[in-house]
């Protein structure tokens, strides 16, 4: 159709008429989208076609929905950015929902678009339809249907808008396959109409004041430091927070990062595997303040008898956690960085004379730290060592790397024994505990940040899950580098069968070790998919591989390293059970309230 | 347990219903009654939820409510500071000895008789909560065929509005 050009032009100019798939495209250059993970099927070729003629925007075709959603989580969680994926109706749907689960339990900003059948045949049982809006509903921010074209510009700003804001998450815009060929006018909205959604940033002044306080007044401080810091970009907030009230520093499996780990006041990670300082600080400090952090069960143990002696500040930005778990004495609903410098400038507004003496504290402290340092035994069955293996890779590779993990004990171990420095270097799936997080998570870490190292640390049975996106990795020149621990087995639930199971190892044996039927062959399976491959048996064997992979940049590099299957991970705080009874090994707990 | 009347103004968007519902269920909350309906404002729908609840509990949920996008404002509407009413339709079993007790029983409680066959009644009847189970004790004994009942609708005594603050709102 031809336009015939009017004699004077109109003020405003006439909006371009786009097809849905083209608002979609064009929508997605307007919000600075550079990279897309995705795979098409019947009910989204239309936006297909179109993506294909266009090259403002990287589509990375993966092998699989859920390694496209876990792919735009690891670009989200390296970056801070939103992170996108896309897939057909049905089960192309359906196969996002473990990464949209994973993107909600994390708070990671993600956008994921998915096609729908034609909107009359919606509720026909047609092929390939799914209620993918219904379906994801409790593990979403929001979903959007969109059944006119018209309607694509306002609902993915919307999308944006709403997963990268507040607390970030994961939001789904179903178009229906009409919706993305017919045409209408690209209209974008100046203004957006949520008059739902307004996210508290910036906290009261009443309760900064009043946090202020009871920091002044604090004996034994501790600041509980979750994944929140690392979305809200708040680390340099924290650095100067920490340095001046003196307190020490504990980082959640979710904010490893947040806070340097060679700084002295940090204490290490909390919880079910945390560092016994970390977790006694918890028991023995009289103030927590929670920043970013939600009490998950598996920082507290037995909630009833978590940190008995400690008032609580609760800083977070969804209000919904405040007093979920553990009630606050003072609630701060904000954005954490920007509480973070209000409260910096209110305790600095103390008089030095009101500022708490925190010496009899980091005594206490640091005698812990010095009786309980973070170690492993080496195995006696000849294989490597687990932890090993993984503090080397940290060491060789630095803190400028990214790490992605898939769950398990590989994934405790990467967060013991890695030193993280900088926030967005450790990526894991920590809420929902995923497993087949780490090599998609570490193909979009790549992606976002390819000047950067980036490593898959995964178990045997894990990288079984979602290696197929090695063959993405390879053809798309996205050189990761995965460490697979491989000890034969499901490791974590091995070790609670050996612990608490009386050591029935019900189904966990996977066979992939090398005294095993070594089913699968990972490094054949590796130079299968076009990567370097190489298997590590024996300790002066690490250091060399490590280094090779960190020379190879052409190719992915898959490395098998048999490490032993008796390795555990300590310390340990037993399921349903008091922080205080932390095993620093087997059967070996510190000796409680010593002095 | 104690029973909580809240009072949602949402959005009148698709699956608003499912993502209330769904919320209340996923959450362990049970839903006593819920009423539904359009309000003076376009575009904006009222919720009625009657939850039996303890406090903490509540305020989670409530706190979870407000999550939703398309949830705008929710207000608890304590007994003293609203109005309460149910809605009820009952269709009553009559013969020539019972009618004239049962139609009198329907004036007493300011009910009102709907449908009339030589062998029911139909008897609709608004009020609080005991008002409407004391009229269908009451009329139990002649036998009830079949009852409608709405959810509680409740709305805040004196001048304010649920929409009022809202509407002034700013839109992101």
């Amino acid at each position: 159709m031809t336009i015939t050009p009017r004699p004077a032009p109109p003020r405003s100019a006439e909006p371009t008429i786009l097809t849905g798939s083209g608002a979609v495209l064009k929508s997605l250059e307007l919000l600075g989208v550079t990279d897309v993970f995705g795979i098409p099927g019947g009910a989204i070729i239309p936006f297909y076609d179109e993506l294909m003629q266009q090259s403002a925007i990287r589509h990375i075709l993966v092998r699989h929905e859920q390694g496209g959603g876990h792919a735009a989580e690891g670009y989200a969680a390296a970056t801070g950015k939103v992170g996108v994926c896309l897939a057909t109706s049905g089960p192309g749907a359906t196969n996002l929902v473990t990464a949209i689960a994973d993107a909600y339990m994390d708070s990671v900003p993600m956008v994921a678009i998915t096609g729908q059948v034609f909107s009359h045949l919606i509720g026909t049982d047609a092929f390939q339809e799914a209620d993918i809006t219904g379906i994801v509903m409790p593990i979403t921010k929001h979903t959007f249907q969109v059944t006119r074209p018209e309607d694509v510009p306002a609902a993915i700003k919307a999308a944006f808008h709403i997963a990268s804001t507040g607390r970030p998450g994961p939001v789904l815009v179903d178009i229906t396959k009409d919706a993305q060929a017919d045409s209408a006018p690209f209209v974008w909205p100046d203004k957006l109409d949520l008059p739902g959604y307004r996210p508290v940033t910036k906290a009261h002044g009443k309760q900064i004041t009043a946090a202020a306080q009871l920091l002044s007044e604090s004996q034994r401080p501790l600041l509980y430091v979750g994944g929140g810091v690392i979305r809200a970009k708040a680390s340099a907030e924290l650095l100067d927070f920490a340095e001046s009230t003196g307190a020490p520093v504990v980082t959640t499996l979710m904010a490893r990062g947040a806070f340097p780990d060679s700084h002295p006041q940090h204490l290490g990670m909390p919880g079910m595997h945390g560092a016994v300082p970390a977790v006694l600080a918890f028991q023995e400090c009289d103030l927590i303040i929670a920043l970013g952090a939600r009490f998950d069960d598996r920082v507290t143990g037995k909630v009833a008898e978590f940190a008995p002696g400690a008032k609580v500040i609760h800083v977070d930005v969804d209000p919904a956690e405040i007093s979920k778990i553990r009630t606050a004495d003072v609630p701060i609903v904000g954005d954490v960085r920007d509480v973070l410098s209000d409260l910096s400038i209110a305790f600095q507004d103390l008089a030095v004379s009101e500022r708490p003496d925190l010496t009899d504290w980091w005594e206490r402290l640091q005698a812990l730290q010095e009786r309980f340092p973070l170690g492993f035994t080496e195995p006696t069955d000849g294989k490597l060592s687990p932890q090993h293996v993984i503090q080397r890779i940290g060491e060789l590779t630095g803190p400028e790397a990214i790490y992605a993990a898939g769950v398990g004990q590989h994934q405790m171990w990467a967060a013991q024994f890695i030193k993280y420095e900088r926030p967005n270097a450790w990526l894991n799936s920590g809420g929902a505990g995923t497993m087949g997080y780490g090599v998609p998570a570490a193909m979009g870490a790549k992606v976002a940040e390819p000047d950067r190292v980036v490593w898959a640390i995964d178990g045997d049975g894990c990288f079984q899950m979602t290696n197929q996106e090695l063959a993405t990795c390879t053809l798309n020149d996205i050189p990761i580098k995965v460490a697979i621990i491989n000890n034969s087995s499901l490791g974590m639930v091995r070790q609670w069968q050996s612990l608490f199971y009386e050591g029935r190892h019900s189904f966990t044996d996977l066979e992939t070790g090398s005294d095993a039927k070594m089913i699968p062959d990972f490094v054949k399976l590796g130079e299968a998919y076009g990567c370097l491959s190489i298997r590590v048996t024996k300790p002066e064997e690490i250091d060399p591989a490590i280094k090779l992979a960190l020379e190879t940049n052409d190719r992915p590099v898959v490395i098998d390293f048999i490490v032993s299957k008796d390795s555990m991970v300590w310390p340990m705080v037993p399921q349903g059970v008091s922080n205080s009874f932390v095993e620093y090994a087997k059967d070996h707990s510190p000796v409680w309230e010593e002095e | 347990m104690s029973t909580h009347v809240l009072s949602l103004l949402v959005e009148d968007k698709p699956g608003l219903l499912t993502r209330v519902a769904g919320l209340f269920a996923r959450r362990g909350f049970n839903i006593d009654s819920l009423a539904v309906g359009r309000t003076e404002v376009p575009g904006l729908s009222r919720i009625t939820v009657v939850v039996d609840v303890d406090r903490l509990p509540l305020e989670q949920v409530t706190k979870q409510l407000n999550k939703l996008v398309n949830v705008v404002k929710i207000v608890e509407l304590e007994p003293e500071q609203s109005v309460q009413r149910e809605h009820l339709l009952i269709k009553v079993k009559v013969d020539n000895a019972t009618r004239s007790q049962i139609l009198e029983a329907a004036t007493l409680f300011r009910a009102r008789v709907v449908d009339v066959t030589t062998d029911a009644l139909v008897i609709e009847v608004t009020g609080d909560s005991p008002k409407c189970q004391a009229l269908l004790k009451l009329l139990e004994p002649y036998g009830i065929k079949e009852i409608a009942q709405s959810g509680l609708l409740a709305i805040g005594r004196g001048g304010k509005s649920i929409s009022e603050r809202v509407l002034k709102g700013d839109r992101a």
